[in-house]
């Protein structure tokens, strides 16, 4: 694909997306009688502001983070479903250990992240495991571990890893502050942004963009990314190659489940410093959109990250103006499906064009041979 | 009074993106002829007949049928003017019979129910007036290649076509079978049907048609009769300089044995044997060949070959060594080579760029990599070499692979091969689909190969390939070796009374 083409495909889809995304949810504003203009002013009003754009970002962190989770496996053809109850289960465990142990500050955030990697990475590499030992699809399989992990979690949350703390909560132990993540706040100074107090910037946003970084190394540059990218695109011809595909299944989960494992742990250790029973949900689901969104792109995620973090955010102004704030969702479901469509479409055509422009110098260069 | 052309085509020209596939193409059928329509691959026979069949729509241009102008929307519309087509690759229901397969989309019905007598009665009398010979009530699972396209044919002819299109009929069958279908075809003409018969093989086309139409750069550039031509000047037509031939010279087999293979077997995963104690050996400097008609177990012994194929017994030694338990990585960083049947189901990534699949199969060792990483320097250098040797026509190695022309993909796999030196290179069919230019290119590239001491297992369908470039020659029939031949005495006649089963199992 030479380079016109490729700008067409991850610049022009993603903004022909959004403006039909736009389109739609106006559409359904309107047919319930609110202006969308007037709602989409309220939320850039208050979604800009110093406060909302710094959580904006926190809430964007782990989505993104889940999109890479999801995009590992995109990339070889898996598709995980299994996110969601890998990171739950995940920092369930993952914090009631990091109460336990006592570390020098540093290794002890680093022990829980290997830890919480590691839990991840073998409960989704299950699915993977029984995709190859039983032909398990690995969407049945994690959607079903998905609801074992659910209830595992509840069980032994309530009946063995609650911390007595008293009061209404119902959590696991204080994470001694040594397990903390430290805001970034203090580098927010050098911009001479001075957000009000109580609101942090996570410093697991360091950690992230370190995860984005690995991703696009492993994927694009490794030699195992290569294996990755050529089962996903020709599964006969990468096995042909001499890629073991049943290894490379399960190293694909683990590796999946590994960073999936790491989903919760912005919140965990940057901001509730203990497993709590309203740990934020939803995240591993949402990952699946913000990989589709981003092309399993690790700029492109990021970006649809930061668009996701921004509509949730900026949504809360919504209650307060007497607008659904489910506009929202349907604004993300849209943009998801707008994606996929817009992106096939114009991908189609810039592919054409490469074909067709490959085949005139291909046609001049036997042309200049005869000649 | 004279008849109507049974099919007129007047200045007919379909473009897609970059190439013209037909220009202005006339074209002239006589009722109750056998029109042949001979071309290189991608001298746009498949689009012209797609177009005549309704598939595509040209962009310019009249179609007449029997002195009717027609706009075919679908192969529907003609199929209702008496059109019908027989598809390279069969489209058969195997664990049906021939008669539901015929029937299927057309049944005849008595009420509610299929009236199997009626339709049981109509193919065999359609069979006994084009003499086809067909069981109604034999699942199609057990016929053989050439029983199946009769199959095929029948299906056509029961829709109640009176032009017959043939895309490449003979490119699947042995020459007795090829000799089956050349009686019907006569029966057809016989009995007043019309027959488009598209091939590159020109001796057969020069033995069964009345008229041929050559087809060059998507131009009709020639009709004549087989009386006005040989084959030489059919073959200058068509693609303006003189045939190639697999023909080798002279013997660079050496002692020494690269690759020794020793009673081989295959059992599938529903207990059928699909290879049988399979022995042979290759030398140094080697071509054996391996004939057979394709499904008696050529891909699974290439799978087995390479390591593919996990539940594969028996011995493989590669340069003395054992790698019968290798895996497929293992055997390929070992030195063994494969040029794959199917080049894009196995040999291509055609989404990506040239560079990423001259690196297919070899992505691990250098130049490709360095270490855990991809060297996409080394690996570009690489490819632009292989383009340069090799005449792969692409504007360079950041194009994807699915822009190319079938032999100029063809030419990356042979090439991308051949330069990793293996020991023994496993070649598929390596010629098949691409134009004569490419297939002389590549013939060359393995005669030159062997004659640098590389030990080849050729498995081909193609005889006068097999026979051209082998220096022993291995008959495959129902997974089994059933005879060891030496190509300076054998003919394609006799190579195909072997993979029939005709003759069997003749002591060396």
């Amino acid at each position: 694909m030479n380079r016109s083409s490729r700008l067409l495909t991850s610049f022009v889809a993603p903004l022909l997306a959004i403006i039909i995304s736009f389109a739609i949810a106006s559409a359904v504003l309107l047919l319930v009688d609110i202006d969308p203009l007037g709602a989409y002013g309220e939320m850039w009003a208050f979604g800009t502001t110093t406060e909302s754009l710094i959580s904006m970002i926190n809430r964007a962190i782990p989505l993104f983070v889940s999109a890479l989770a999801v995009a590992v496996g995109f990339k070889m053809g898996l598709f995980n479903i299994g996110v969601e109850g890998a990171y739950l289960l995940t920092a369930l465990i993952a914090g009631y250990l990091a109460a336990l142990i006592a570390l020098p500050s540093v290794l002890h955030v680093f022990a829980i992240l290997l830890i919480a990697a590691l839990i991840g990475g073998v409960w989704n590499g299950l699915a993977g495991w029984l995709k190859v030992k039983r032909g398990v699809h690995e969407v049945i399989s994690t959607i079903m571990l998905n609801f074992i992990a659910f209830s595992l979690n509840a069980w032994l949350f309530l009946n063995y890893l609650k911390a007595d703390i008293g009061g209404l909560t119902t959590a696991t132990a204080l994470i001694p502050e040594s397990g903390w993540i430290p805001s970034l706040n203090f580098a927010l100074g050098w911009f001479g942004v001075e957000p009000r107090a109580g609101t942090e910037l996570h410093g697991f946003l360091v950690i992230a963009i370190f995860l984005g970084v690995f991703y696009h190394f492993l994927v694009n540059r490794s030699r195992f990314g290569y294996d990755l990218r050529a089962s996903g695109i020709n599964p006969s011809a990468a096995h042909a190659s001499g890629v073991n595909p049943k290894r490379m299944i399960v190293t694909t989960m683990v590796i999946s489940g590994s960073i999936a494992g790491l989903v919760g742990m912005s919140t965990l250790l940057g901001f509730s410093h203990r497993y709590v029973q309203d740990f934020p949900s939803g995240l591993g689901f949402a990952g699946i959109a913000v990989a589709l969104l981003g092309r399993n792109n690790p700029v492109g995620m990021a970006f649809g990250a930061v668009l996701f973090g921004f509509l949730e955010r900026s949504s809360i102004i919504l209650d307060l103006k007497d607008v659904p704030r489910e506009i929202v969702t349907i604004f993300q479901g849209v943009i998801v499906l707008a994606v996929v469509i817009v992106y096939e479409v114009v991908s189609r055509y810039a592919q054409r064009r490469a074909i067709a422009a490959a085949a005139q110098a291909t046609a001049d260069l036997e042309v200049a041979v005869m000649a | 009074m004279a008849l109507e052309p049974a099919i007129q085509l007047g200045g007919i020209t379909k473009r897609y993106p970059g190439v013209i596939a037909n220009s202005d193409v006339e074209l002239t059928v006589q009722p109750g002829e056998v029109h042949a329509i001979v071309g290189e691959n991608g001298a746009g026979k498949s689009t012209l007949m797609k177009i005549v069949y309704g598939m595509v729509r040209p962009d310019e241009g009249t179609i007449r049928i029997r002195g009717q102008e027609t706009h075919f929307k679908s192969p529907k519309d003609a199929i209702g003017a008496g059109i019908g087509m027989v598809h390279q690759h069969f489209m058969l229901a195997d664990n049906l019979t021939v008669l539901e397969n015929v029937i299927l989309g057309s049944e005849p019905r008595s009420g509610v129910q299929i009236d199997f007598r009626a339709a049981s009665d109509r193919i065999k009398e359609l069979g006994a007036k084009y003499g086809l010979r067909l069981d109604p009530a034999q699942k199609v699972e057990t016929l053989s290649v050439g029983e199946r396209q009769r199959v095929e044919i029948m299906k056509v002819l029961y829709r109640g076509a009176q032009i017959l299109i043939l895309d490449e009929p003979t490119a699947v069958l042995v020459p007795q079978e090829v000799d089956d279908l050349f009686a019907s075809i006569r029966d057809l003409k016989s009995e007043g049907q019309t027959v488009l018969f598209i091939s590159h093989k020109l001796d057969e086309v020069l033995t069964i048609a009345d008229t041929i139409t050559v087809m060059r750069d998507g131009l009709t550039v020639a009709t004549t009769t087989p009386d006005q031509v040989d084959i030489h000047q059919l073959a200058e037509l068509m693609i303006g300089s003189e045939l190639p031939t697999p023909e080798t010279r002279e013997s660079t087999v050496q002692e020494e044995v690269v690759f020794d293979v020793d009673d081989l077997s295959l059992t599938n995963e529903t207990g059928r044997r699909i290879l049988r104690e399979i022995s042979f050996e290759i030398h140094r400097g080697e071509i054996v060949g391996v004939a057979g008609v394709e499904g008696n177990g050529q891909a699974q012994l290439v799978d087995s070959l390479l390591g593919l194929a996990e539940s594969a017994t028996g011995r493989i030694e590669l340069n003395r060594e054992d790698i019968s338990t290798a895996g497929a990585r293992e055997r390929r960083s070992k030195g063994v080579g494969l040029i794959p049947e199917d080049r894009q189901r196995q040999g291509l990534l055609l989404a990506s760029p040239l560079w990423e699949n001259a690196a297919l199969g070899h992505q691990y060792k250098k130049p490709y990599s360095k270490g855990a990483w991809i060297d996409k320097r080394g690996a570009r250098k690489q490819t632009e070499d292989i383009i340069a040797r090799f005449d792969v026509k692409t504007p360079g190695p950041d194009v994807l692979a699915t822009a190319l022309s079938g032999g100029n993909q063809q030419k990356l796999v042979v090439g991308r091969e051949i330069m990793a030196n293996p020991s023994v290179l496993v070649a598929a069919q390596p010629t098949r689909g691409i134009d004569i230019g490419a297939q002389g290119a590549v013939w060359e590239e393995l005669k030159r190969a062997r004659a640098n001491g590389m030990g080849i297992l050729l498995i081909s369908a193609d005889l006068d390939e097999l026979i051209g470039l082998s220096d022993t020659i291995h008959v495959l029939f129902e997974g089994e070796f059933v005879a060891k031949l030496d190509p300076s005495e054998v003919t394609p006649e006799i190579l195909g009374s072997y993979m029939t089963g005709a003759i069997s199992r003749a002591a060396t």
